[in-house]
C-alpha cells in the first residue's frame, strides 16, 4: 500500500482517473439535469421510468430514485455504446472520425490546471488541482480554443448543406466571443497583481477572493467587477455553443447542426464534450469570479476536514451555475445569427475594451 | 535525456509537418498539418521553459489563425480552382531550394555572426526571457518597443486596407433596412 502511494506516477494516474471520473459523472448527470429542468420548465416530469433491476425494486427507495430518473445516464451511455454505427457513404471519412475526438480532447485537457479546493496544513496550503502551473487561465483559453477544430471538420466532412453550415458558423461564432471573453479576464488578474505577485494562476485568484473589504464584503471578483462578470459568462455560453447561442446546431433551421450526420459514440463524444465544456467553464468561472471555494464570513479549517468542504462548496457552485446554464437555455428563445455576430462585435467587444481601461485607471488611481 | 527524446520528437514533427504543408493536394491538409507543426513549435517552447511563449503560439496560431484559414478555405471551395502551372512549382522548389543551401552555406562559415544576442541582460534567475507573463511584458514595453509599435501600427494599416477592399460602398438609397442576410 505505502509503496503504491509513495510512488509519484501511479499517485497522480488515480489523482486523474479520480478527477476525470468524477467530472464524466457530472457530464453524465448534467444531461439529466437538463432533461428534468427542461421537464420541470414545460410543466412535464421529465424521464421518469428507466430502471436498475435489484436496486429499482428496493420497496420505497426504488420507485422514488426511478422518478427521479437516477438510472437514466446509464440507460444514455449503453445506448451510445451499443447502438449500431453506419457511416455515410458521402463523408470525408478520416476528418469524419477525427472531428468528434477532436472535440473531446480539449474539453478533457482543460480540467488538468482547474484548482479545486485546497489542503492546509500546519506547514501551509496546498492545492487542490492536477497541475498547478503559473500560467493556468492561458493554458484553459488556449486549448479550449481548440475545440472549435471538431465542430468545423465535423461540419466538412459531413460532406452536406446543414452540416456545414453549422461548422461555418461556429467558427464565426467561437472566434468572434474569445476576444470579448480574454479582454474581460485582464482586470481580474490586474485587480489581484498585489496579492499574488501579478501571476497568472488560477489558484492564487482564488485564495486572493478569501480577504474580506472592512471584514464586511467578501472579495470575490464578481462583487466589484460585475460587468466583466457578465461580459465572461455571456463569452461562455457562446463559446460553449448553448442556448440562446446554439448557432452551430439550431435545430429548427440546420436539422442538428454539425452532428447531423453522427450516430451511436461519435455523437456521444460530442455530446459529453459539450457537456464538460459547460462543467469546466462553470468551475472557471466560480474560481475567477465567484471566490471559488471560499465561503464569505466563515474560514474553511485544516486538515481533511477542510478540504473535503472547500471541494464541496466549489461544487455546489459549479452546479448553481450549470443550472443557470440550463435555466437560461430553457427560457430564451434563440438568436438569429446576424443577432450574435452584432452582440459579439458591436455590443460585447466595445464593452470589455470598455470594462478594460476603466479598471486600468482604477487600479492606476487606487495604487497611486 | 528524456528531454533529448522529446526535443527529437517535437523537432521531427514540426519539421515533417511544415513540409506536409507545401506539399498536400488538399488545402484542409495543409491547414491540419500546418495545426501539427504549430504544436510541435510550442512543445520546443516548452522544451526551452518558455511556456508563456508555448500557450501563445497554441492561443494565437492554432487557435484562431489556422480557424480563419479554415474558414476561408471551406467557403471558397478551392477544389474547383484553377491547378498551379508547372513552370511555377518547379520555381518555388528552385527558391526553397536555393534559400536551404544559402542557410546552410551559412550555418556552415565561422565568420558570420548568428542572430545570438536574445536579451542576455534580462534573464532573470538562468530562466529564458519570456519565461514568464511579467518578464515577457517588461521587456517588450522597454527593450524592443519600438519593434512592438511598427509591428502594431503594420496590422492596423493591414487590417484597414481589409475593411476598404472587403466593404462595398453603396448609395443610401438602393439600401434595404433589415435586409436579407
Amino acid at each position: 500500500m505505502d509503496f503504491i502511494l509513495e510512488n509519484p506516477l501511479i499517485l497522480a494516474l488515480i489523482k486523474s482517473l479520480l478527477v476525470v471520473g468524477v467530472v464524466m459523472g457530472m457530464a453524465a448527470y448534467a444531461v439529466l439535469a437538463e432533461r428534468k429542468v427542461c421537464g420541470w420548465i414545460q410543466g412535464r416530469p421529465g424521464p421518469n421510468r428507466t430502471k436498475l433491476p435489484l436496486l429499482g425494486d428496493l420497496p420505497i427507495i426504488g420507485p422514488f430514485l426511478t422518478r427521479l430518473g437516477i438510472f437514466q445516464p446509464m440507460a444514455d451511455g449503453l445506448k451510445f455504446l451499443v447502438k449500431e454505427e453506419p457511416t455515410p457513404g458521402h463523408v470525408k471519412r478520416f476528418y469524419y472520425v477525427l472531428a468528434p475526438i477532436v472535440s473531446f480532447i480539449p474539453a478533457m485537457t482543460t480540467m488538468t490546471v482547474l484548482p479545486f479546493g485546497l489542503w492546509k496544513t500546519a506547514d501551509g496550503v496546498q492545492p487542490l488541482v492536477l497541475a498547478n502551473i503559473d500560467i493556468g487561465i492561458l493554458f484553459i483559453l488556449a486549448v479550449s480554443s481548440l475545440g472549435v477544430y471538431g465542430i468545423i471538420l465535423a461540419g466538412w466532412a459531413s460532406n452536406s448543406k446543414y452540416p456545414f453550415l453549422g461548422g461555418i458558423r461556429a467558427s464565426a461564432q467561437m472566434i468572434s466571443y474569445e476576444l470579448a471573453m480574454g479582454l474581460s479576464l485582464l482586470p481580474v488578474f490586474m485587480w489581484f497583481a498585489p496579492e499574488t505577485g501579478g501571476s497568472l494562476n488560477l489558484f492564487n485568484i482564488v485564495q486572493a477572493q478569501g480577504n474580506h473589504y472592512w471584514n464586511v464584503i467578501p472579495q470575490w471578483t464578481v462583487f466589484f467587477q460585475p460587468l466583466g462578470a457578465l461580459i465572461f459568462l455571456v463569452s461562455l455560453f457562446a463559446e460553449t455553443n448553448r442556448a440562446p447561442f446554439d448557432m452551430p446546431e439550431s435545430e429548427t433551421d440546420l436539422v442538428a447542426g454539425f452532428n447531423t450526420e453522427y450516430g451511436a459514440f461519435k455523437f456521444g463524444l460530442f455530446f459529453l464534450g459539450e457537456y464538460t465544456h459547460i462543467i469546466i467553464g462553470s468551475g472557471v468561472f466560480v474560481a475567477l469570479f465567484l471566490g471559488g471555494w471560499n465561503l464569505p464570513w466563515i474560514g474553511l479549517p485544516a486538515g481533511i476536514l477542510g478540504a473535503v468542504l472547500s471541494v464541496l462548496v466549489f461544487l455546489v457552485k459549479t452546479c448553481a451555475l450549470i443550472f443557470l446554464f440550463i435555466w437560461v437555455r430553457w427560457t430564451l428563445p434563440r438568436f438569429r445569427y446576424d443577432q450574435v455576430m452584432n452582440l459579439g462585435w458591436k455590443k460585447l467587444l466595445p464593452l470589455a475594451v470598455a470594462n478594460f481601461v476603466l479598471y486600468l485607471i482604477l487600479i492606476a488611481l487606487i495604487e497611486s | 535525456m528524456v528531454t533529448d527524446w522529446l526535443f527529437y520528437f517535437f523537432a521531427a514533427l514540426t519539421v515533417i509537418a511544415g513540409f506536409l504543408v507545401a506539399l498536400s493536394r488538399s488545402p484542409v491538409n495543409a491547414a491540419m498539418n500546418m495545426i501539427l507543426s504549430f504544436i510541435g513549435i510550442a512543445g520546443l517552447f516548452v522544451l526551452l521553459e518558455t511556456f508563456f511563449l508555448a500557450v501563445l503560439q497554441i492561443l494565437v496560431y492554432a487557435g484562431a489563425i489556422v480557424v480563419l484559414f479554415l474558414f476561408i478555405i471551406m467557403l471558397i471551395d478551392p477544389e474547383r480552382l484553377p491547378k498551379p502551372h508547372k513552370l511555377s512549382t518547379i520555381g518555388s522548389a528552385l527558391v526553397a531550394a536555393g534559400l536551404t543551401a544559402g542557410w546552410f552555406a551559412v550555418l556552415q562559415a565561422p565568420t558570420v555572426a548568428l542572430p545570438t544576442k536574445v536579451a542576455a541582460e534580462s534573464f532573470t534567475g538562468g530562466r529564458a526571457p519570456a519565461a514568464t507573463a511579467r518578464v515577457f511584458g517588461e521587456v517588450l514595453f522597454s527593450q524592443y518597443l519600438l519593434p512592438f509599435e511598427v509591428a502594431g501600427f503594420l496590422l492596423l494599416i493591414a487590417m484597414l486596407g481589409v475593411i476598404v477592399i472587403s466593404k462595398h460602398y453603396r448609395p443610401a438609397t438602393t439600401r434595404k433596412e433589415g435586409g436579407s442576410v
